[in-house]
């Protein structure tokens, strides 16, 4: 990039829009609440108070900051770049999720709600929602697809354990988008008390920049850890895309850096082109989706298709409105890594770096493998491990087929 | 601009449009509108085509027929259950359209108001669409995740094309707020009646007459009530006090729970005239009370 991009500060407008992607396209009941959260949050940003709260629970209670560690044996296993791996998998409950769900569980703290409700694919933000929600005192419903509850049966335990109740979706596929239709429709009903916590940087405005607000972090702890180690910014920066938070928080602090380039990827499934993916820039088209406009997995009729990915976190069909935008700004490259390329470079890291990554995170992993043996040892190459595979043992192993019996 | 087109100019304007024709027509009649909610292709396209056929003889004023979407947001499990069925078996909004086009061939009176999400018609391409619909005759469009903020992106062309856009009103809009939903409303304006999807809980009747009459404070426009009304009894209970009534997730379920296509089209056919005989006599009392 040769012009600097000034868009972090800029970006969505008054009415939640990056560019023509992003807006609150919901149902007039839930409009008044999302104005509300919208003015609740614009408060909050400004109120000392809030930040001071906020910053408290990240250090003391998530465990903030994580660690940007160099990584030594995967760098020589590339025989590129040197790499970093941003350790969001350190958080408590094991993934960057939890950073958002602090933010928005002292909102709804804030504006008196009783009830948190959440959808979940992987069971990872189901199961930071369900911890806040415990250490608030709020009950919580958190809505999971019968296809990833199968998959993903130790996070199901867990949330349960934190109190939680964990309600089956059956509808669709049974995965991330038909258990975030259900949570709307809970939502939708329970308007007095209920707070939703979406765990993506998608949904109407203002959940978007809200949800990425609270990402943040990520990016902005990297710049000062880079700094303090190499004393320079880094090259390029890596991460996995489902809806896109944990990239988002690692760019956005980045964007108006333009010797700065990163790369979101995607889930791609058997291969973009055998159909059978969830990379919704590299396969779908714009559409209106779960309250914005974003780029969706759809036919030509605008009917929603289903995404495949081994990863439950990845298997979205939508992406949030912002990586849309940036996408078409040509500010962040989108590529995509298939559930083989994955599955390689998560047991790669195991084995050089005994780190057990997340499926998803395997995939942002798996364009390391890619992109590190081309570069040379003075590029700094940042990966953002957002999560880490506890909860992917079963389908590993499933995969891997009789190595793990 | 001659005189002479601009007389051609306010003539078009002034002309009466089916919905207005028909809620005049009730107003003077002392009753309100039935509206019935079908999806159009439920459970096939020509079970579908016979239901819509039949539904003005049964006694409907106005007909919502649903463009199906594979994620109902705003819907519960019988018109989710609706839409599944309707695109499984291949139906899309060229063929809803196409739908509406055959049905104005045999009648040009009962409006037709289309009802839906904005996705389908956004990939459709707005402007198409809109031609299309103007075309195949319909009259409104009741569009559940374009709120307000978005009036540009369908509402405000709808309104070139002459196709009204129904705004919804609900609990949850509140005083401040009303004014912008009924800005550009057009048609009718559709009183959800409790906070929640289609074919949830019924309403508190002292709650939501108060609420219709708030909302008659405000709006000159057709008041019609929809969500959670089931039967006849809830129909004239409703009835009563606003201009039309919705009934939706009762009729589908007819379709769900019939054995062959031709229970489905008699057994909604049937609750559709129970329904009409339950509005069409609903203010009679007060009539002969206030005799």
């Amino acid at each position: 990039m040769n012009q600097p991009v000034d868009v972090s500060k800029s970006l969505p407008d008054a009415n939640g829009l990056f560019g023509s992607f992003g807006g609150r396209f919901v149902a007039e009941t839930l409009m008044p609440l999302i104005l509300e959260l919208q003015d609740e949050y614009s408060t909050a940003k400004k109120d000392p108070e809030f930040q001071r709260q906020l910053a408290y629970f990240q250090s003391d209670y998530v465990g903030r900051p994580s660690p940007l560690y160099f990584a030594e044996r995967l760098t020589e296993h590339f025989g590129g770049a040197s790499i970093y791996l941003k350790r969001e998998e350190l958080n408590h409950t094991g993934a960057h999720k939890i950073n958002n769900c602090i933010g928005q569980v002292l909102l709804a703290k804030q504006m008196g709600k009783k009830r948190i409700i959440a959808e979940t694919g992987a069971g990872m933000h189901g199961v930071a929602t369900a911890t806040v929600a415990a250490r608030f005192g709020l009950s919580c419903v958190i809505y999971m697809g019968t296809t990833d509850i199968e998959r993903q049966q130790p996070n199901v335990f867990r949330m349960k354990l934190l109190g939680a109740e964990v309600i089956p979706v059956t509808s669709g596929t049974g995965t991330l988008k038909d258990a975030m239709n259900e949570a709307l429709r809970d939502w939708v009903t329970n308007v007095d008390d209920t707070f939703y916590i979406i765990g993506t940087v998608a949904g109407p405005h203002p959940y978007p920049a809200m949800v990425r607000d609270f990402q943040a972090v990520i990016g902005h702890e990297t710049r000062t850890q880079m700094l303090e180690k190499q004393g320079r910014l880094p090259d390029s920066l890596v991460a996995c895309i489902g809806g896109g938070s944990n990239a988002m928080g690692l760019f956005h602090p980045f964007l108006d850096d333009p010797g700065v380039k990163m790369i979101g990827v995607e889930a791609g499934g058997k291969g973009v082109k055998s159909g059978l993916h969830a990379a919704s820039l590299n396969g779908g088209t714009p559409g209106v989706l779960h309250g914005n406009r974003t780029y969706l997995l759809q036919n030509e009729d605008g009917q929603i298709s289903d995404a495949h990915s081994i990863s439950a976190g990845l298997d979205y069909p939508g992406i949030g409105p912002e990586h849309a935008w940036l996408h078409e700004q040509g500010r962040v490259e989108y590529v995509s890594a298939t559930d083989d390329e994955a599955l390689e470079a998560f047991q790669v890291c195991c084995r050089q770096e005994g780190i057990i990554p997340a499926l998803e995170t395997a995939h942002a992993l798996a364009e390391v493998a890619k992109r590190a043996p081309t570069l040379p040892r003075d590029h700094l190459m940042v990966v953002n491990l957002s999560g880490r595979g506890d909860k992917d043992m079963m389908s590993v192993a499933h995969y891997l087929g009789d190595k793990f019996k | 601009m001659s005189a002479a087109q601009n007389n051609a100019m306010s003539d078009t304007t002034h002309k009466v449009s089916r919905l207005e024709g028909c809620f005049a027509k009730l107003k003077q009649a002392n009753r309100p509108a039935l509206v019935s909610y079908l999806t159009a292709g439920d459970p096939d396209a020509d079970t579908s085509r016979r239901l819509l056929h039949g539904l003005p003889a049964a006694g409907v004023d106005v007909i919502e027929l649903g463009m199906p979407f594979s994620d109902p947001m705003a819907d519960g499990p019988a018109i989710q259950k609706a839409a599944l069925r309707a695109l499984n078996n291949g139906q899309t909004q060229v063929k809803t359209l196409e739908m509406v086009r055959r049905f104005r061939e045999e009648n040009s009176t009962t409006p037709i108001v289309l009802m839906g999400y904005y996705n389908p018609i956004y990939c459709y391409g707005v402007e198409r669409f809109l031609a299309d619909a103007v075309r195949a005759g319909v009259d409104g469009l009741i569009v559940v995740d374009l709120p307000p903020e978005h009036d540009d992106e369908l509402c405000q062309p709808a309104a070139k094309h002459g196709i009204d856009f129904i705004r919804l009103a609900t609990p949850t809009t509140d005083a401040k707020r009303l004014p912008n939903v009924l800005a550009n409303a057009s048609g009718f304006i559709y009183y959800v009646s409790v906070a929640g999807v289609t074919g949830g809980s019924a309403p508190t009747p002292e709650r939501l007459e108060r609420a219709v009459a708030d909302l008659r404070e405000h709006t000159e426009l057709p008041i019609a009530v929809g969500f959670g009304i089931r039967t006849p009894a809830q129909a004239a209970a409703i009835g009563r006090y606003s201009d039309a009534v919705v009934v939706g997730s009762a009729l589908v379920d007819c379709i769900e729970h019939a054995n062959t296509p031709d229970e489905a089209v008699q057994r909604v056919h049937d609750l559709v005239s129970e329904l009409a005989a339950s509005t069409r006599a609903c203010r009679m009392v007060n009539e002969l009370l206030s005799d």
